[in-house]
């Protein structure tokens, strides 16, 4: 996963509220059990006036002159609700997307950027909207996000932001305590013994 | 940290799987059970593989075909979807490498995730259970702790038995009273999220509790649990009851009998605190059908369209005042994991029964839950009462809950569906989606337009 410290982009807005994982890349777009493929059905059924043809419709934020380059999307409350696809999240870094600032995010979502080196940023909704189309510096380090002589805090937790600086591949920092987890397992067997299960072919 | 004094049944399962490896940082906690489908199965499973990481216990780990696959009667691994055929194949093919228990297209437990798990006793009160799937928050009705995931997090439960996450708020959902008749646990989730949002649960493990919810059997409480996640909750979840373990015993996966008194500690101790309280007095609730393009744009089905974002307005053709009944349907559908097990089909059944699709519906279908749901339907005839009345029966899967079982109707066609979503484009490009009540479906159908499911069920006492 690609380390993430300090990033500089336009923010380009999508801000409206319960933008949900079926518009960031809708089911139709997920042709193939990859990850990859995906940056052409982002937000596909608002991107492209005619979705078959490819035709960019010029007043989606994406689309505009502007917003080339943005590496940064601004959102409104309960971003990436619905389905779990993390499809929606590798779509978005396929496409070149690595921070998302929003009122809120949903759970699911908001776990899945973190997995995969997107920084979701918190922040007021008055703060979210002054960002619209300002050149922003975004330092998770200093856990900041500039924009002029704005500067607006953020905060995230200990883990994720240790994980998102390092780029840490979180299944091998886990393999780590096996044998915490191996011991846990091997009491729990005693205490709940209708956990465990034999594979019956 | 183990605390003392009176604990919510979250906190409870929490300190039963939390694992100390003696470091800080978010929360290392056991996870009982991981269950895949074939839409992301696959890729969590050759992902694994490429990285050369084996499935740590694959007796503990399922996955079902159920997203894509065809529901047409004497389906094969063929689909409407183009490419869907090898998600089939595919997932196929990686289950039986990592050794994990597949329930294939046509097998006699084949069925949605959400309606398979609790049949074959894979669930239990207490235990953790993920899936790459959002409304895995289903299985909660079961006193789990069950949550959606994306692959990424599949791949780590799969390959250390565990997951790394902080440890959410927790809330109680209260209902009061009891439901007046015609009105069900789908309304229940729907009022709920109309009246706190779709974002009013974010940060939260939710537990449904009242009596109200006590009064529900366990299918109606898988209804309500589905939708937390429409509410954006971690998960949503019911503390057992005497009915939960009568359910439960003697299932497949499922112990003998639930004699062991651990069972009887898991529910929420009297004067525990919640963070979060809402209470809803479920005597007051009407049917409930969504207006707009979030569930969270729902009335009460003999109401007037509130003003929402214009947006949604415009997505849905539909003006802030107009009246919900009466709005011509073109496609009626009874299915999904919220909304397609048996009892939800006797009920389906007997309000349609005698009565006809009306003319103008372009598409009705009822689509069982499962594959046992399905028998067990066609056991008790229900399959010959809704063919007679027009709707067509199909084999198990999620259908036209959204669209990638590949079945299109054209845009701007409207349809009523017992589902969960009613996003921009969920059921297609262009549809406009009404989410209810099975009954509501019926009634719906029947009349052609939206219609009061108790207006028929007047009728059919008559």
């Amino acid at each position: 996963m690609t380390p993430f410290t300090t990033l500089t982009s336009v923010a380009v807005p999508i801000l409206r509220d319960n933008v949900d994982t079926d518009a960031i890349i809708p089911s139709r777009e997920m042709k193939s059990t990859g990850r990859t493929g995906l940056a052409e059905g982002l937000f596909a059924p608002w991107r492209y006036s005619d979705v078959a043809a490819r035709t960019p419709d010029p007043s989606f934020e994406l689309n505009m002159p502007e917003a080339k380059g943005g590496q940064v999307i601004l959102g409104g409350a309960n971003f990436g609700c619905g389905s779990s696809r993390e499809h929606a999240v590798w779509a978005l870094v396929e496409y070149g997307i690595r921070c998302v600032i929003a009122e809120s995010f949903a759970p699911i979502f908001r776990a899945n950027c973190i997995r995969n080196g997107v920084l979701p940023i918190t922040l007021p909704r008055a703060d979210v909207d002054a960002l619209a189309w300002q050149e922003i510096t975004v330092d998770l380090p200093a856990q900041t996000v500039t924009a002029g002589d704005a500067t607006h805090s953020f905060t995230i937790e200990d883990e994720p932001r240790t994980m998102l600086l390092e780029g840490l591949d979180v299944i091998d920092l886990t393999l780590k305590a096996l044998p915490a987890i191996e011991a846990w397992t091997d009491a729990d067997r005693t205490a709940r013994p209708w956990v465990y299960l034999e594979k019956t072919a | 940290m183990t605390s003392t004094g009176p604990k919510t049944l979250f906190e409870k399962i929490w300190e039963t799987h939390r694992i100390d490896t003696g470091t800080s940082g978010a929360g290392l906690v056991a996870i009982d059970r991981v269950f895949l489908h074939e839409r992301t199965g696959a890729a969590a499973l050759k992902s694994m593989a490429a990285a050369g990481r084996p499935v740590r216990d694959p007796a503990r780990v399922f996955a079902v075909m159920d997203h894509i696959v065809d529901t047409r009667i004497g389906r094969g691994d063929g689909t409407l979807m183009e490419g869907g055929s090898a998600f089939i194949t595919e997932t196929r093919a990686a289950a039986k490498a990592a050794g994990i228990t597949l329930f294939d297209v046509n097998d006699p437990d084949q069925g949605i995730t959400h309606v398979i798990s609790p049949e074959l006793g894979i669930v239990l009160p207490g235990v953790t259970l993920v899936a790459p799937d959002s409304h895995t928050c289903t299985q909660g009705a079961l006193g789990a702790l069950a949550w959606g995931i994306g692959s990424s997090e599949a791949e780590h439960a799969m390959a250390t038995g565990t997951l790394r996450i902080e440890k959410p708020k927790t809330m109680r959902v209260t209902f009061t009273g009891q439901l007046a008749a015609g009105v069900t646990a789908k309304d229940m989730a729907l009022a709920l999220i109309a009246a706190h949002g779709a974002g009013g649960g974010a940060g939260h493990a939710v537990e449904f509790a009242g009596e109200a919810v006590e009064a529900l059997d366990i299918e109606a409480r898988m209804t309500l649990c589905n939708m937390a996640t429409e509410f954006s909750a971690m998960a949503g979840f019911i503390a057992p009851d005497a009915k939960t373990f009568e359910y439960l015993a003697g299932r497949r996966y499922a112990p003998a009998n639930f004699d062991d008194p651990y069972w009887q500690t898991l529910s929420t101790d009297e004067g525990a605190t919640f963070d979060t309280e809402i209470v809803i007095d479920a005597g007051s609730l009407a049917p409930m059908v969504s207006w707009g393009t979030s569930p969270q744009h729902s009335m009460p089905i003999d109401g007037a369209v509130p003003q929402g974002p214009e947006r949604a307005h415009q997505y849905i053709d539909l003006a802030p005042g107009a009246a919900m009944l009466g709005t011509p349907i073109d496609v009626a559908f009874v299915g999904s994991c919220t909304n397609a097990r048996l009892s939800d089909l006797r009920r389906a059944a007997a309000l349609v029964k005698g009565h006809k699709v009306a003319d103008t519906i372009k598409k009705a279908m009822v689509v069982p839950g499962s594959s046992s749901v399905k028998r067990a339907a066609e056991a008790e005839g229900l399959d010959t009462i809704f063919t007679e009345a027009g709707f067509e029966w199909r084999a198990s899967g999620c259908s036209l809950c959204f669209f990638a079982g590949g079945e299109r109707f054209p845009e701007g066609s409207r349809t009523i569906s017992s589902t969960n979503r009613n996003f921009e484009g969920r059921q297609g490009p262009g549809i406009r989606t009404h989410i209810a009540s099975p009954e509501t479906v019926i009634a719906s159908a029947v009349a052609g337009v939206i219609a009061d499911p108790r207006e028929l069920a007047k009728e059919s006492a008559q």
